[in-house]
């Protein structure tokens, strides 16, 4: 027993020492210089402000704004640390619902969606990822589907061409990777930018 | 179902089994310290370890030895990893100022990482510093996945050897294994990520404004070395809460691909390095085709369940066609989804990118299945190879007994001690897994953890004993597990996982090295063809059933009936 002591504490050490001090800042240091943008959180700015990052979701509710998915994210009580407030798309606490299917929660949430889009747009199918929460809560992206069916709505409320909001979303779809990996998909604040670019 | 989603599903098996070969052949190099491709870059680091940690990689030591050198390494890997989560909040590197973990969550985060299995009962991103994440959890991230390869490499020579004494020298395994295969693959593969958007960054947050004006605060951190040695290794904790289900951990389907078959390519090779050792590489594929078998069923089930919408929601008048997208990620789909969720719970990685808990109840139940079965289907690291070889073991033991042979195993006979603490190993993990299930929805206290009600609530217990007895660590997240009594339960379910099959397996591999070869006759039982595969398939899914089919009926299959005919809960 005692014997294996010495190469415990000198393997825990040195393995300590190469691989969470030494492994990690020689990735900080080269991934920062040559792909500093992705390192740093691919950071998006509009005249000098931060917006967001391409890679993750944000909250839109705003007629003018293409919608994204539910969010499931909370964050603290500010009144009662104990509790939570749903927070959608808070980004420094990601979470999926957690919901189960046959939960009565998860019904009760989707049914009140499912009403409201169909008000919005009579009589079309709705897209199943416009009323399920992303596992992480701050999905970036929508199905074409899901943005079509916004189209609509957008166009009314920015005084633009059907084609012309159809056009900016193609703009800012992606297929999927090579033409067979993934999902095709929307990015909601790019098109969102887009559209504010657009008809401000 | 689709022809493109079984596509992507093909590609990552083929990749997987073009990779067997030659990273098995490597492995068995890097194994035996003979010279190869890094020797030259990285000799001088592995010779230094020896010297300062005055070591001998030559001499070899017996398997109690080699096993007590491991429990002393691991004995000092909890203490270290519990005082950095302790004293967090006085540590350098902690830029979000994160509060000390709570007695309870540090043992159980520590011995989480130690075993490999990385069950979290915590938020990453909301609990743990810099420091913690680097010189706690990566580190432990190497060293696990190390050790469970070195005590795979150990068996596989305790099965190779002949009227041997000895099965190697753990102090070198671990040593050459992290130099040579984690961290290089790591450094590239990290790289790669960050390329596709994974953050690398000492930052703790950065502020945004959203376009409809209100304040976003995204949590970044040294995300992409955590997450390649985090697949590779078959650990699967994460950065952040989400798991590679987040953004930032996994942000393309390129990452989730390259992810999958990190988690896959290790455990697939060791069978290779296996049959290589053993002078005959149809055993080893063998063993990668009855593997290959049960995830094929698995990956087919878990698909076909999740392409489906939930009924309960196109009732409302939810368009169908998209599968059950709650708790999925768009840019990965059902089949990436399907196909992420069965390799992680197939080997003991337990990283996700959806939500399990989310899933049909059918779909819910190949991950369950998949940790039930001992999580031998390629597996973790290291572990994926030595459980099978446990079931190997019954395997010839039911064939011996149905011909009225002794049974033999690579031309050793398997003997009652043998075959006595390979019962031990298998029967140690259910007893934690269903024990610890019984008693924690029985007392008040502890069932009030659950948040779900019916038998999906039942579920979110059995899948958390589950997961940590059998070293997974992903979970129906659902349950609020982060108190006293889950996270120690939990914390003694992982270790009894983990040490309980560990020390049996060393203890049979003493004494098969010590054995000597009987040459074959024409009543030996061939272990290199599909009799066997079909053999061991049958043995593990009928040890597997009549263990956890009552609990699989009152969990999953009971929520199944009840969805289908419109029950709610």
């Amino acid at each position: 027993m005692l014997r294996h002591i010495r190469p415990a504490l000198v393997m825990l050490i040195g393995f300590s020492v190469l691989t969470g001090i030494l492994y990690p800042m020689a990735i900080t240091g080269i991934a920062q210089a040559v792909f500093p943008w992705q390192a740093q959180g691919s950071k998006i700015e509009r005249d000098g402000t931060v917006i967001g990052s391409a890679l993750i979701g944000q909250n839109f509710t705003a007629a003018k704004y293409l919608h994204p998915r539910p969010s499931a994210t909370s964050e603290p009580d500010p009144n009662d640390a104990s509790k939570t407030v749903p927070t959608p798309y808070a980004a420094d606490n990601s979470a999926g619902s957690n919901l189960g299917p046959a939960s009565k929660a998860l019904v009760d949430r989707v049914s009140g969606d499912i009403a409201n889009l169909q008000a919005e747009n009579p009589g079309v199918p709705v897209p199943g990822d416009l009323v399920t929460t992303s596992a992480s809560g701050l999905d970036p992206d929508i199905s074409p589907a899901a943005a079509a069916f916004q189209v609509q709505r957008l166009a009314q409320a920015r005084g633009l061409s059907r084609d012309k909001v159809s056009a900016i979303i193609a703009a800012h779809s992606a297929p999927r990777w090579l033409g067979v990996f993934g999902e095709p998909h929307v990015n909601v604040l790019a098109v969102n930018l887009a559209l504010d670019a657009a008809a401000p | 179902m689709t022809l493109n989603g079984w596509i992507q599903i093909a590609v990552a098996a083929v990749i997987v089994l073009a990779l067997t070969r030659p990273l098995g052949g490597y492995m068995l190099r890097v194994g035996n310290g003979e010279r190869h491709l890094l020797t030259p870059v990285l000799g001088w680091l592995e010779r230094g370890f020896y010297r300062a940690a005055g070591v001998d990689p030559a001499q070899e030591q017996s398997w109690l030895t080699y096993a007590l050198a491991m429990l002393v390494f691991k004995v000092g890997g909890f203490a270290l990893l519990y005082a950095i989560l302790r004293l967090q909040a006085v540590l350098p590197l902690n830029p979000a100022g994160q509060g000390p973990v709570s007695a309870d969550l540090a043992f159980n985060t520590a011995v989480s990482f130690l075993t490999n299995t990385n069950w979290q009962s915590y938020g990453g991103e909301t609990t743990m510093s810099h420091l913690s994440q680097m010189l706690g959890l990566t580190v432990q991230n190497f060293l696990s996945a190390a050790a469970g390869i070195a005590i795979a490499l150990a068996v596989v020579r305790g099965f190779a050897r002949r009227s041997a004494k000895t099965i190697g020298n753990f102090w070198a395994d671990m040593t050459r294994i992290t130099l040579y295969m984690l961290l290089p693959v790591c450094i590239i593969g990290a790289l790669v990520i960050v390329w596709q958007g994974v953050p690398q960054t000492f930052a703790g947050s950065m502020q945004a404004t959203t376009l409809e004006g209100a304040k976003q605060t995204i949590s970044l951190g040294p995300v992409a070395s955590q997450e390649a040695i985090k697949m590779l290794g078959t650990n699967g904790g994460g950065f952040f809460n989400a798991n590679s289900a987040h953004p930032f951990e996994n942000p393309s389907a390129l990452t989730n691909m390259l992810q999958i078959i990190a988690i896959f390519s290790l455990g697939a090779a060791l069978t290779n390095t296996f049959g290589r050792s053993v002078r005959d590489e149809r055993q080893g594929w063998a063993i990668f085709g009855a593997m290959a078998l049960l995830f094929l069923a698995g990956v087919l089930v878990l698909y076909w369940s999740e392409s489906h919408g939930n009924p309960a929601l196109v009732a409302l008048g939810m368009d169908p066609s998209l599968g059950n997208m709650e708790g999925k990620e768009l840019r990965f789909g059902i089949a990436q989804t399907a196909l992420f969720s069965t390799v992680t719970t197939d080997a003991s990685c337990g990283a996700v990118n959806a939500m399990i808990e989310s899933f049909l109840p059918l779909g819910g139940m190949v991950p369950l299945i998949n940790i039930m079965l001992g999580e031998i289907i390629f597996g973790g690291v290291g572990s994926g190879l030595y459980g099978f070889l446990l079931f190997a073991i019954v395997a010839v033991f039911v064939a011996g007994l149905m011909v009225g042979r002794t049974p033999e195993y690579l031309g050793k006979k398997i003997e009652a001690r043998e075959v006595k603490l390979t019962m031990l190993a298998i029967l140690c993990l259910p007893m934690a897994m269903l024990g610890f299930t019984a008693l924690a929805v029985v007392l008040p206290g502890p069932a009030s953890a659950i948040s779900a009600s019916g038998p999906h609530g039942f579920t979110e217990a059995l899948y958390a004993y589950v997961s940590g007895a059998g070293n997974n660590g992903s979970a129906f997240a659902g349950l609020s597990a982060n108190t006293p009594f889950w996270n120690t339960t939990l914390g003694i379910d992982m270790i009894v996982g983990r040490f309980f099959v560990i020390i049996p397996v060393l203890a049979i591999a003493g004494s098969m090295a010590a054995k000597k070869a009987v040459p074959p006759s024409s009543g030996t039982f061939p272990t290199n063809g599909p009799l066997f595969v079909g053999l061991v398939i049958g043995v593990i899914l009928i040890v597997g059933g009549l263990t956890f089919f009552p609990a699989l009926a009152l969990g999953p299959i009971a929520e199944h009936f009840a969805l289908n005919a419109g029950t709610l809960y």
